[in-house]
């Protein structure tokens, strides 16, 4: 404090730091930081000191180490013999993958519910309650178990699949094998491919799916740019041309033709050794994970939705009712874009919940970030506050960026005050 | 000054949380018990039974060094621990013994910073499947679904074997025991490895254990024993020493039933100071004279508690082997009591 010069007639007095009402919130805000800075410090020193004493200082070299363990779920190349680090990456892109599946399906399933629930039809009101109460009220860890055993127990094993009487068949026309370590779709299979292109040698992408997204999504441009076209010759003419042909077509006929000249065909799972080869596989410990969270997670999403719908008042849809629109353009016109003010913030922190419980996958056997780099490796390595210290920047920093994606957007639709 | 002294006694029990490492045998000695970390439920090993008493074959090391320190084979309190929990619990100071068929490798004794006090069984990996799978060897498995619990050394051997044989599998990595029977049982899984003995004990609680067949493949050393943390060496001596006395015993010919006899005093001297009627081994030790006695009698010798939890007489009903006293063309050996 360089306030010991004289200022204006009253004298300072180191005192009136205590004393002097203009001074003394400050003052207890000052020695509070100090004493909780002192209080953070200690602490660290304190854990190091120890972890030191212990002969376990603070190291992250084992990350360069071979893992030594396979991961059974990889979206990228990984075997054995790659480090710890890659088997973190692994985890946390099976992490992301089942946490964005959840997002989606939680979204469109408690998006329904939360409508259907206000239905005035008893039944089906009724039995979204049921709904809503039985996922809100059981943790979710119950949830993910459940889901599991019933698979386990109830669904075929791939050899009642073989010989000549077998006691399970394909779905699908022969396309899909549902058993109990999992479903195998068909998978997209092409004879005149383009092969991979490595990004900077750590993982490698498929160049027909970049070609097949980069014509759909040109194609999705053109069809909207053909719409937008449509709306100002309509509000120039007041005739609106005709184009949903057009704008299917052009969504529809490019990646046709990619497809044929990449020469698309389908893979179907066939029996080969002890399981189901070819086709796409998804685990049944990433389905149940996936179904649980997401059903549950829906359920709160519901009651959100239900919440910003019914903040929105009844004169909203009486006036739309008198314009003469009809119930369902009401909700899609009227109610939901109000409604999506009050519903995306409690949204935000639904999908936050859903990616920080997707960490109960180890009970379900599924290989995300907490299964490998703070399940396996940290058991391997002996490494427990290193990989929780980066597993707990893993989750922060992924709840961060889906915040920031969705603050973005809420700030988008959120009411614009003039 | 409320808030001072709150935080200096928030500061004062953190700081003598961080720095309390008293010698565990007197901690043990204090409190009256020996918390002991065992599995999750291994019959065999380690598992409760309807009224809740543990018993197997690591439950009996735990009795027998409660019954040596403290004078009483009941005066135990197991923790289960899987195989993800068990080394945090010990270092952590959870419980003061880790007895869960853990096998002793160079990096949890150095890097870990954990005691193995010794081997009280030597093991190997194996794989079990359904016979009806007509599967005869492991390098037959390739492309097969298997079943490993997480957080084990079997995991690592199981990526090593299947790389050296340049076959391909899929790990299902499950937490339990209990949770790996069910899936393997409901055919989720084609394989389930693990240790050999811990094989042996899973199939002896199925339905018709005859449906399962163990490979004949071992595909790694599994030396299992009991261990402590490191930085305690006199409690680590007294575990230690217990599991040697039980060893010895079965060589010396003591049991739970020649007891009283061997204690009266022989002509063997190594009998005589194993029970205390000769020297002060005990005083040694920090511990009376017949902490070797109540030990043995706890649940008998090395030999007896074997037979009584996993030998041939049993359901799991697994042969001495390698087990056998050195004596007996094993490798149990326990250095002298001198």
């Amino acid at each position: 404090m360089a306030m010991t010069s004289e200022m204006t007639g009253d004298r300072f007095r180191l005192s009136m730091l205590i004393y002097d009402t203009r001074y003394r919130s400050q003052t207890i805000q000052v020695v509070a930081m100090i004493g909780f800075m002192l209080l953070a410090a200690w602490l660290i020193t304190n854990t190091v000191q120890n972890l030191s004493a212990l002969g376990k200082p603070i190291d992250f070299s084992f990350l360069g180490e071979p893992a030594s363990y396979d991961i059974n779920q990889r979206l990228l190349e990984y075997t054995s013999r790659d480090t710890h680090l890659r088997a973190s990456v692994l985890g946390l892109i099976n992490t992301l993958l089942v946490a964005a599946m959840g997002c989606v399906t939680a979204t469109i399933v408690g998006g329904m519910v939360g409508i259907l629930r206000l239905s005035r039809n008893w039944l089906i009101s009724r039995l979204m309650a049921i709904y809503v109460e039985g996922f809100r009220n059981v943790p979710v860890l119950l949830w993910i178990i459940l889901v599991m055993a019933l698979m386990i127990e109830s669904l075929p094993a791939p050899r009642a699949f073989r010989g000549e009487n077998a006691t399970a068949s394909l779905q699908v026309f022969d396309s899909v094998a549902i058993t109990n370590r999992g479903v195998y779709i068909p998978e997209p299979l092409f004879s005149r491919g383009l092969g991979d292109v490595s990004v900077f040698g750590a993982f490698s992408i498929s160049l027909d799916l970049i070609v097949f997204l980069a014509v759909l999504g040109a194609g999705i441009w053109a069809a909207a740019w053909v719409r937008k076209r449509a709306d100002r010759i309509q509000d120039s003419t007041g005739v609106r041309p005709v184009t949903w042909w057009q704008r299917i077509g052009l969504i529809v006929i490019p990646p046709v033709i990619v497809l044929t000249a990449l020469g698309f065909q389908l893979g179907l799972p066939a029996l080969k050794g002890f399981n189901f080869a070819g086709g796409i596989y998804m685990r049944n410990s990433l389905i149940a994970l996936w179904l649980a969270l997401s059903l549950y997670t829906a359920a709160f999403i519901a009651e959100t939705v239900r919440g910003g719908i019914l903040a929105i008042s009844k004169g909203q849809t009486e006036a739309a009712a008198a314009l003469g629109l009809r119930p369902r353009r009401i909700m899609g016109l009227v109610i939901l874009p109000q409604a999506l003010r009050v519903i995306i913030p409690p949204l935000i922190s639904q999908y936050l919940n859903l990616t920080k419980n997707s960490s109960l996958a180890i009970a379900v056997g599924y290989m995300d970030i907490t299964g490998t780099l703070g399940g396996i490796t940290m058991n391997q390595t002996g490494r427990e506050l290193e990989c929780i210290l980066l597993l707990m920047l893993c989750y922060l920093a992924l709840s961060l960026g889906i915040s920031a994606v969705l603050n973005w957007y809420n700030e988008r639709v959120k009411l614009k005050e003039r | 000054m409320k808030r001072t002294l709150y935080i200096g006694a928030v500061a004062a029990g953190m700081m003598t949380a961080g720095v309390a490492v008293a010698g565990t045998l007197e901690d043990v000695q204090a409190k009256g018990h020996v918390q002991c970390g065992v599995s999750t439920g291994l019959v065999g090993f380690a598992a409760a039974d309807a009224d809740g008493n543990w018993h197997g074959f690591d439950v009996a090391v735990c009795r027998a060094v409660a019954a040596a320190v403290i004078g009483d084979s009941q005066a135990v309190k197991f923790t289960p621990t899987t195989g993800k929990t068990r080394f945090t619990a010990l270092s952590s100071g959870e419980i003061d013994m880790l007895a869960r068929n853990t096998t002793w490798t160079y990096s949890r004794d150095v890097d870990l910073k954990l005691t193995f006090v010794g081997i009280n069984y030597y093991d190997g990996q194996g794989f079990m499947v359904p016979a009806g799978l007509g599967v005869g060897s492991a390098t037959d498995l390739d492309g097969a679904t298997v079943c490993i619990q997480t957080g084990t050394t079997t995991e690592l051997n199981l990526a090593d074997f299947f790389r050296s044989n340049n076959i391909s599998y899929e790990p299902v990595p499950i937490e339990t025991n209990a949770e790996a029977q069910q899936q393997y049982l409901a055919g989720a899984c084609d394989v389930y490895t693990t240790d050999r003995s811990g094989l042996a004990a899973t199939r002896a609680s199925f339905e018709n254990p005859a449906d399962h067949v163990i490979l004949p493949e071992i595909i790694s050393k599994e030396p299992l024993g009991p261990l402590v943390r490191h930085g305690d060496d006199h409690w680590a001596d007294a575990v230690r020493w217990v599991l040697n006395a039980l060893i010895s015993a079965e060589e010396l010919g003591i049991t739970s039933g020649n007891l009283a006899e061997m204690a009266a005093g022989t002509n063997n001297p190594e009998i005589n100071r194993l029970m205390g009627t000769e020297g002060d081994l005990g005083g040694m030790l920090g511990l009376d004279k017949e902490w070797a006695q109540r030990a043995i009698a706890a649940g008998g010798n090395y030999g007896e508690i074997f037979e009584a939890h996993i030998g041939e007489s049993t359901a799991i009903g697994l042969a001495r082997g390698l087990n056998a006293q050195w004596s007996d063309g094993g490798l149990i050996y326990s250095p002298p009591f001198r």
